[in-house]
């Protein structure tokens, strides 16, 4: 990045504290970076992942090898392998038959002693260090860059081992005999960037929209947003508390709402069923709230560390009752920053929980992202609020009880009264979680209640009304506007769908996509545009039972017969390619045969 | 200048009555219930304390108890079965001015909203927590609870329970409650001053009030005859020791079962800090509530993008 390129990165981890074949993929371009991208050019082996452990009777196999061989199906033709010579043994090596395979892939390996450049000025561990020195060497890069950063996060002794082992590792391998043919690109940036991940965007947009609360239990992959928020917030003149489970996470974030702070709270899917009845609370109570679900495979406790999309219907509807919530989903990091905002601005100004649905995928992939973007001004305001002085005029019972749930509020919209925060004077007002008459006091009568949930539901409609006006749209759109297919998608997706639009275009096809973020109030009007548009359309999602699809015939009554699914489950976001393949043999009517994901032809064809 | 100017205020004249709602004056509570006691010791304590209905925030679970808000005329928070306390004690977070009170059942209290109890005592928040402990589900017709003692019969234990009931008073202690007594309904003027002690107290103060519910638990019915234990020479301890408050905390959740009531106050910790106080003094909160800035025109707001610009480029 700070050599003017575009980064993404996505990191591979299992769910284990030691050991286990943990690794990053990371994807430069002179051009914007939307995806992981198909397969890889350079592998930079160091496979150390398991070297500590019992070899034998290991459940997860020889995992010291995994480095090299699990990533053979990904190396690119032409691709460059190093790897760490004083960590593998000769004949391990020719035991994954690495010099056959590389023969027949034109691979370029480089086998090197990292382990001793690094012993030789420092510790054994700084082979990562040599590691880069080398990559630098066999890709053109200069050390500059690296140099810098080494400066920033170290010092003394072990600042200066790892510059050592750096430039030594560097200078050994410019020495190499270079046979392969991969250079980075060249870039410039016209301004500064930052790279951040997923998890940033979310924290950095709740602090700008002036949230100073939050309350959490760890749950990968929410964690990161709870940790980065709890180092924040006390710079920031904020709380934030560890609590002892996911029900006092959620209902600790409405307490500190109802008193009068712009509050967050979140967790994974399984933490967030926890949550379900304080979610309730929040759309009963009018509560603003804004509720983070990070989605990972499930069910249960699935797998901790994959991505997934199975939790749609999830934060759509758990909780008794008709569901009243904004839902968004994002899809990277600058929809993630921009949607938190608006996540709290609208939880704010109409009395209900706003949720942002994210995944594995987007928690931890960085991108590069220009900082001018995030210069905006903060939006601490706490929307449909009064102050004392308005709370004398506003409307009060003959006892003197504020009138918080009147039944044709006069406020600026439509179904929301403005609140009271308590110890205001004059504000007093009972919230409850039982049907409520304007005063809060507990009402069963049937004229009061139909009119409650008419008009706490009216709310979710004006939210509608107010996303349809604003210029700018949550979905995102791409490819030629007269494609006759489409592709459809939502959150984390969507960028790699984007790319496989570019790939079809490119071989002749005429299609284009839309990445779908506003999952409650559904983007009516916009998606069925989108569809009325293409002859066919392919949804794509990462869960086993389509659920995207299922929400969009749901909500639009139609389009059945136009939507084919494609469906990925296996722990790992998509590469561009599988989509493309997928569409180009399922077009007319095609069976793909499909590997790693699922297609399912559209229903009455 | 405030933006709640409720709090501490102290030219308001206080009156008891203040604190009886004009929408719903007369509990629904069955007659001779013990929830009517709690009432009417909390009305009482008010202008003791100084508190106006507009400075109170009191939190109440789902239970016969947790009606306790629809007859108290203050701001009310009427949460979930057994969620009180999370509320409660992120409102006080926000605002440390505002008096904070939890309260609810038995059940609520102790069985499914345990985990908090533990955890909020643990924490040592300051505000009061009143726990209406009838020894049954009350709102729920009569169902065996946590503090039912052992071979209590009801519907959903047709043989008697074959659980040994809760200690809740040791529970608290263990816990790390700070302010630890038992009030009776049957004692009404004790009950007034414990809740004020209570309310006064800077950290987390548990009150096990005994309510009796003639409706579904007959068995214990009117909670007499009742021993005070300050007043009693048997019980002569030292309730800022923890030690002896142990002894006598077991002694009265023994004898409760065996027909005798052991009221007062059972531990008492002075010069712990509160919760609060001890986020403030470490930097994890703020100096100012947290509340006020919102309504703070010369407030400055921190940018992220400064942070951005210094840490992710
Ligand atoms: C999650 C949940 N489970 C069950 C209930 C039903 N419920 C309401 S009150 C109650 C028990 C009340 O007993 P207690 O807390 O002792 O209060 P009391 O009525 O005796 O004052 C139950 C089980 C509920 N409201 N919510
Ligand atoms: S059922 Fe019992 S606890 Fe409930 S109001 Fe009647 S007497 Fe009181
Ligand atoms: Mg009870």
């Amino acid at each position: 990045m700070r050599s003017g390129l575009h980064i993404y990165t996505h990191r591979h981890y299992p769910s284990r504290i030691r050991g286990g074949h943990t690794y990053v993929e990371v994807r430069a371009g002179d051009e914007p970076v939307r995806s992981r991208g198909n397969g890889f050019d350079f592998l930079l082996c160091l496979g150390d992942s398991f070297g500590r452990s019992e070899t034998e009777g290991a459940f997860y196999g020889n995992e010291e090898l995994k480095p090299l061989t699990e990533q053979f199906d990904e190396l690119n033709e032409g691709g460059v392998i190093v790897y760490d010579s004083g960590q593998f043994d000769e004949a391990d090596i020719a035991r994954t038959e690495l010099a056959e395979r590389a023969e027949e892939n034109d691979w370029h390996v480089y086998p090197v002693d990292l382990r001793s450049i690094a012993r030789e000025h420092g510790r054994a561990i700084m082979r990562n260090t040599a590691g880069v020195g080398v990559t630098a060497a066999l890709i053109g890069q200069d050390l500059s860059g690296f140099e810098e950063l080494l400066k920033e996060s170290m010092s003394g002794e072990m600042m200066e081992a790892n510059l050592n082992v750096l430039q030594d590792a560097y200078e050994r391998a410019q020495e190499f005999d270079m046979s392969h043919d991969i250079t980075l690109p060249e870039g410039s940036h016209e301004e500064q960037h930052a790279m951040l991940t997923g998890s940033d965007g979310i924290a950095y947009g709740a602090l700008d929209s002036g949230c100073r609360f939050i309350s959490g239990y760890p749950m990968t992959p929410w964690t990161d947003v709870f940790s980065i928020m709890s180092q924040k917030l006390p710079k920031y003149g904020g709380i934030s508390e560890q609590v002892e489970d996911e029900i006092a996470a959620a209902t600790l974030a409405l307490g500190a709402s109802h008193a009068g702070v712009k509050a967050m709270s979140g967790s994974a899917g399984g933490g967030f069923a926890l949550m379900s009845e304080a979610l309730g609370l929040a759309e009963m109570t009018e509560t603003p709230i804004v509720y983070i679900e990070a989605m990972r495979a499930g069910p249960s406790t699935g797998m901790p560390t994959k991505t997934e999309q199975g939790d749609l219907e999830h934060v759509l509807y758990s909780s008794q009752g008709d569901s009243c919530r904004i839902v968004f989903a994002p899809a990277n990091v600058r929809e993630m920053y921009e949607q938190t905002r608006l996540a709290f601005e609208l939880a704010y100004d109409y009395h209900l929980p706003a949720l942002v649905v994210y995944d594995q995928k987007l928690e931890g992939e960085l991108r590069s992202v220009p900082v001018s973007f995030f210069d905006r001004e903060p939006d601490p305001d706490l929307g449909a609020t009064l102050t004392e002085e308005e709370l004398r005029d506003a409307a009060h019972d003959a006892s003197g009880k504020f009138k918080r749930f009147q039944h044709y509020p006069d406020g600026e919209r439509e179904g929301v009264n403005p609140r009271s925060i308590p110890g205001q004077k004059g504000g007093r007002f009972l919230a409850t979680g039982n049907e409520s008459s304007p005063t809060g006091h507990i009402s069963e009568d049937t004229v009061n209640r139909k009119r409650q949930m008419e008009r706490r539901m009216g709310k979710l409609e004006s939210v509608s009304a107010e996303l349809d006006e604003r210029e700018a749209s949550n979905q995102a759109t791409y490819g030629d506007d007269d494609a006759a297919y489409g592709i459809l998608t939502w959150g984390s997706t969507q960028d790699t769908a984007f790319e496989a639009v570019d790939t079809l275009d490119d071989a002749g096809h005429s299609v284009k996509a839309m990445g779908v973020s506003d999952l409650m109030p559904f983007p009516d009007r916009e998606v069925t545009e989108f569809l009325e548009s293409v002859s066919e359309c392919l949804v794509v999602e990462m869960n086993a039972s389509g659920q995207f699809r299922g929400l969009v015939q749901r909500e639009l009554g139609q389009f059945g017969p136009k939507l084919s699914s494609l469906l990925k489950f296996n722990g790992e976001p998509y590469r561009s390619e599988e989509v493309v393949a997928v569409f180009e043999e399922s077009i007319d009517g095609g069976q793909p045969d499909a590997q790693n994901v699922k297609y399912v032809p559209a229903t009455g064809d | 200048m405030s933006a709640f100017s409720a709090i501490d205020d102290e030219e308001q004249e206080i009156d008891q009555n203040d604190f009886t709602p004009g929408i719903e004056p007369q509990a629904t509570w069955c007659p001779g219930c013990g929830d009517f006691a709690v009432l009417k010791a909390l009305k009482g304590a008010m202008p003791e304390l100084g508190r106006t209905p507009d400075e109170v925030l009191l939190v109440t679970g789902i239970g016969c108890s947790g009606k306790l808000n629809s007859y108290f005329e203050c701001y009310g928070y009427h949460s979930l079965h057994g969620r009180s306390l999370p509320v409660a004690r992120a409102a006080k977070l926000a605002n440390p001015g505002l008096e904070v009170i939890a309260a609810g059942g038995d059940g609520d209290g102790y069985g499914i909203g345990g985990n908090h109890f533990m955890h909020t005592a643990r924490e040592n928040h300051d505000m009061a927590y009143i726990v209406f402990n009838n020894e049954i589900f009350g709102l729920t017709k009569g169902q065996t609870s946590p503090t039912s003692p052992k071979g209590h019969k009801s519907k959903t234990q047709p043989h008697g329970s074959a659980k040994d009931p809760v200690r809740p008073l040791t529970l608290a202690l263990s816990s790390g409650a700070s302010y630890i007594a038992r009030a009776a309904a049957v004692n009404p003027r004790q009950a007034k001053n414990i809740l004020i002690e209570a309310i006064e107290h800077d950290g987390f103060a548990h009150v096990d009030f005994l309510t009796q519910c003639p409706t579904w638990n007959k068995d214990a019915k009117q909670y007499i005859p009742y021993t005070d234990i300050q007043d009693s020479d048997e019980y002569d301890f030292d309730t800022s020791d923890r030690r002896e408050a142990a002894d006598v905390m077991y002694e009265a959740e023994t004898k409760i079962h065996e027909g005798e009531v052991l009221t007062g106050r059972f531990y008492q910790e002075t010069g712990r800090p509160s919760y609060g106080q001890e986020k403030r003094a470490i930097g994890e909160a703020p100096d100012q509530p947290l509340a006020e800035r919102y309504f703070d025109e010369d407030a400055e707001w921190e940018r992220a993008v400064d942070d951005i610009a210094a840490h992710h480029t």
